[in-house]
């Protein structure tokens, strides 16, 4: 397949030329460079190595807890409102972080409704709790919006075969808490570092959160250098660093999957006899609270909140409706785009990789899954920098303007930083297919071509789907890459979201942020639907 | 026509064929050239903007422009380092305009880099006053202020007096320990308050003073300057410092909550018995390859129009470059007006302090 492979080798070059741009860095080494280092060495960087380390394990504890606890309940058990909660936990997704930051901040700082609240009715004095804007903060506010990556990883890894499985080693007489370990755990842990890979790679690259919060992480670190000391050789030098703990994180991701590809030596089975374990008492009410926790907080409480704030705003002033229809729909319109062009690269080179896994392909598709945890700016930067290096060198080539005054650039940036996202979802879709069954169509006469069609793509269809469904909400929730590199009179949710929050203005801020939940919520909700495997 | 076709082929000797290419030449060049030409008579009305500018009501300053003139603005909203990233990438192909930015260190960092163009208008060099715009040079200036903004101390009434914060280095004094309160000391207009500190007291003198601020925080730097004002009126923090029109907007605000806000706290122009209150440039500048050069003098030319300038005042609660407009915002008057002294020290100085005062900063620990 020639054209594969020509479409292989572009997409990973496409891909990876930003993050390279970013490591090439380190050849432009000059005096200024080497005083902001010299700076930053002996001042601040060891606390943003630290926080970052700090935050990455509390927001991993954060995001496996609640995502492999609530899938597992959800497709292992039956209690009442199993169901319902199946999809209610993909929620959170719909949230953006940084809004889920504005909420809990607006409602309980010292000035906040609560504390105010309290204080005049009770006479305490001073801080009632310590400040949510902290490192701690910022870790259960990113946990909370990032553990449906595990989730939903995690729910569809169980909900193929874990019900049988489990039954068959009930019926050999394991107690339950063995099965979990022995069964479930083994079964879904492929999922749930492909998950939480996801997780510490968004966590890295947070700023939204972190810059609000005033936690002083890596990302902090490499916005200063760019922006306030001008020096993007440094800028680009300090996320080298950062490619580099993500390198670490996703070859440890890597290598939990392939240890476990024995899991999968079955094809999916359509065990619909065998029935989730019914939950009866105070264990059904312990598996729907631990479901109903993350979904309460990570979504109903900040959504109140917001709406509060917006009920507020417009006694004050009226909303532009009318300016929303537009937003919301260059919001849908580059999230739809970008997400089917993510999921059909993704596939493109995951299937490289399954049919001939050399070294090389295995390499390059890793490398191209890097910008991920790059944050937006820096790939902007990365972007930016090899663009105008040929638009002073062929200067009637036009490639500035194409860059900008089209889709183009803003929708490379957004496949540079989320086809991990895709990646993720669908290496592991991969991981769950057994070789052997690649070997048996090929032996049975099957064309390569045959075997992606009518073995890959219909097992694959539920990984692809979620893969669909993350980039898609990602993508909307995007904004450095965004706001710097979209054509004329695009603005989208989150823009607008991230302008009036920047003025300071929360209350108008909401509008455009509960919009971006609800657009946010069409994929979750129709993804839900199409693959739910718990009906 | 044929006969004459063919005598004229035969004549010098030219087929036909090659004849109907030279003419479809001919006939492509005449109108590139006609194409161009009109192109310079009369731009299409159309203005490239690539704004930092954030607030809302913008909108209809944009609009009032494109009813009076015909010409319709196509935007791009970033902020003040994105905006200048996109310029360098885009080169020559910039489709930019005009570029609006609203800190003057940014404003000087994009003349430095060359991405402006000079532009030639008296009305521009009438109305904005000289410190509040680049160096007039012979092929013209790169960039106005059309707006300013204050730096103000805002303090707690039941704890503090006006004297008591009457300068920015009095922030320092130990009777402040555990009441201050500052939006990170990298945001851009800190940076700038910073900059112009390190310009009058020397390097030591503002290290030693930014040492003070850190030790008289309550709380590690977080949130905008909204944040901290509610702070002080919480009673959280005792002093902080504000941008004047984030202040304004709360004494203007309808609301109980921003009342109670307003009715608690105190404002101070401070070193007015020096060298005067820092004041921020929110700025305007003709980009280096604008397509529609006619239209963006326009547009410049237009923002220094009475009915721009009130409407900064009033709409957005800055302060007007052009002298001598009687504002109407009920705000900006209950702060001071305008007639508090400003200090004038040149974005140049400022902008080159930048790196400088960073560092300090992460010396001294301040976030």
């Amino acid at each position: 397949m020639p054209l594969f492979t020509v479409l292989r080798g572009f997409t990973v070059w496409m891909l990876v030329t930003p993050v390279l741009v970013v490591l090439a860095a380190w050849s432009q080494w000059d005096a200024a460079s080497a005083d902001v280092w010299q700076g930053l060495l002996h001042t601040v960087l060891p606390e943003y190595t630290l926080t970052s380390l700090w935050l990455c394990l509390l927001v991993a504890l954060g995001v496996v807890s609640m995502g492999s606890v609530s899938a597992a309940a959800v497709s292992l058990f039956d209690f009442p409102g199993r169901r319902t909660l199946g999809w209610l936990l993909l929620l959170p997704l719909a949230m953006p972080a940084y809004v889920v930051a504005y909420a809990y901040t607006d409602f309980l700082q010292y000035s906040g409704p609560l504390q105010t609240w309290l204080r005049s009715h009770t006479g305490w004095q001073g801080a009632l709790w310590p400040d949510v804007r902290s490192t701690w903060g910022a870790a259960v506010v990113l946990s909370l919006s990032l553990y449906p990556y595990v989730y939903l990883l995690c729910r569809s890894a169980l909900a193929e075969r874990a019900p049988q499985l489990m039954e068959a080693a009930r019926l050999l007489g394991a107690g339950l808490v063995r099965r979990i370990f022995r069964v479930a755990l083994p079964l879904a842990r492929p999922a749930i570092a492909a998950g939480l890979a996801l997780a510490m790679m968004e966590t890295l690259a947070d700023f939204g959160v972190s810059s609000y919060f005033g936690v002083q992480t890596f990302s902090t670190g490499i916005y200063k250098a760019w922006l306030v000391m001008d020096n993007r050789v440094a800028a680009a030098q300090l996320s080298s660093f950062l490619l580099l703990l993500v390198a670490v994180v996703l070859w440890m991701e890597y290598r939990a999957q392939s240890r476990l590809r024995f899991v999968t030596r079955r094809g999916a089975s359509r065990g619909h006899e065998s029935q989730a374990l019914r939950l009866h008492g105070w264990h059904a009410a312990l598996a729907f609270v631990l479901c109903v926790l993350p979904v309460l907080l990570g979504f109903v409480l900040p959504l109140l909140i917001m709406g509060h704030a917006l009920w507020v705003g417009s006694q004050q002033q009226a909303l532009p409706w009318a300016a929303f229809v537009g937003w919301f729909w260059n919001s849908l319109k580059l999230g739809g785009i970008s997400a089917v062009l993510a999921v059909g690269l993704a596939l493109v080179l995951a299937h490289g990789v399954r049919t001939r896994p050399t070294w090389w392909r295995r390499f390059s598709t890793h490398l191209a899954g890097l910008g991920y945890a790059v944050p937006g700016v820096v790939i902007v930067v990365g972007l930016l920098m090899p663009v105008s290096w040929v638009q002073g060198r062929w200067p009637e080539s036009g490639v500035g303007y194409w860059l900008t005054a089209t889709l183009l650039g803003v929708l490379w940036a957004y496949l540079v930083r989320f086809i991990a996202v895709a990646l993720q979802s669908i290496q592991s879709g991969y991981a769950r297919i057994p070789v052997s069954a690649d070997e048996t169509a090929r032996m049975l006469g099957s064309s390569g071509r045959d075997v992606f069609a009518r073995v890959h793509w219909p097992l694959l269809r539920p990984a692809a789907a979620s893969a669909l469904l993350l980039v898609w909400v990602d993508v909307m929730k995007e904004l450095p890459a965004t706001l710097v590199l979209r054509p004329f009179n695009t603005d989208t949710l989150a823009v607008m979201a991230y302008q009036l929050a920047r003025d300071e203005r929360l209350g108008e801020a909401a509008l455009p942020s509960l919009a971006l939940v609800i657009a946010g919520l069409l994929p979750v909700l129709l993804m839900a639907r199409a693959q739910n495997p718990t009906k | 026509m044929a006969p004459e076709l063919s005598k004229g082929a035969c004549m010098r000797s030219v087929s036909p064929s090659q004849w109907f290419v030279k003419a479809r030449l001919t006939l492509l060049a005449g109108g590139l050239l006609l194409g161009s030409l009109t192109g310079f008579a009369a731009e299409e009305p159309v203005l490239n903007l690539y704004s930092a500018r954030h607030y809302a009501t913008d909108e209809a300053l944009y609009n009032n422009f494109t009813r009076a003139t015909g010409i319709k603005i196509n935007r791009v909203d970033a902020d003040d380092a994105g905006i200048l990233a996109r310029l360098k990438a885009e080169g020559a192909a910039s489709p930019a305009d005009v570029i609006l930015l609203v800190d003057a260190a940014r404003l000087w960092k994009g003349e430095i880099d060359n991405l402006f163009a000079p532009v030639q208008s008296p009305t521009l060099l009438k109305a904005v006053p000289e410190h509040l715009r680049a160096k007039q040079r012979p092929e013209g200036t790169r960039w106005f202020g059309l707006s300013t903004r204050a730096r103000v101390i805002v303090y707690d009434k039941q704890k503090f007096k006006p004297e008591d914060v009457d300068t920015y280095e009095k922030l320092a004094d130990t009777k402040f320990s555990g009441r201050l309160c500052i939006r990170s000391g990298s945001h851009p207009y800190n940076l700038s308050l910073f900059g112009a500190m390190l310009e009058h007291l020397g390097p030591a003198a503002t290290e030693t003073w930014l040492k003070g601020l850190v030790a008289n925080l309550a709380r590690q730097p977080k949130g905008g300057d909204t944040d901290q004002i509610k702070g002080v009126a919480s009673g959280e923090c005792g002093v902080a410092l504000a941008n004047s029109y984030y202040l304004a907007r709360l004494l203007r605000s309808d609301s109980a909550q921003d009342k109670a806000v307003v009715e608690r706290i105190g404002v101070v122009f401070p070193n007015q018995a020096s060298w005067g209150t820092h004041v921020n440039i929110a700025g305007g500048a003709m980009a280096r390859h604008a397509k529609h050069p006619q239209n963006a003098v326009a547009f410049l030319n237009y923002l220094v129009s009475e009915q721009a300038q009130m409407y900064f005042a009033d709409g957005n609660n800055e302060w007007p470059v052009v002298k001598g407009l009687s504002i109407n915002n009920p705000a900006l008057k209950a702060m001071g007006g305008a007639s508090f002294k400003s200090e004038k020290l040149a974005a140049s100085v400022v902008g080159m302090n930048q790196i400088k005062v960073q560092q300090m900063l992460d010396r001294v620990g301040l976030r």
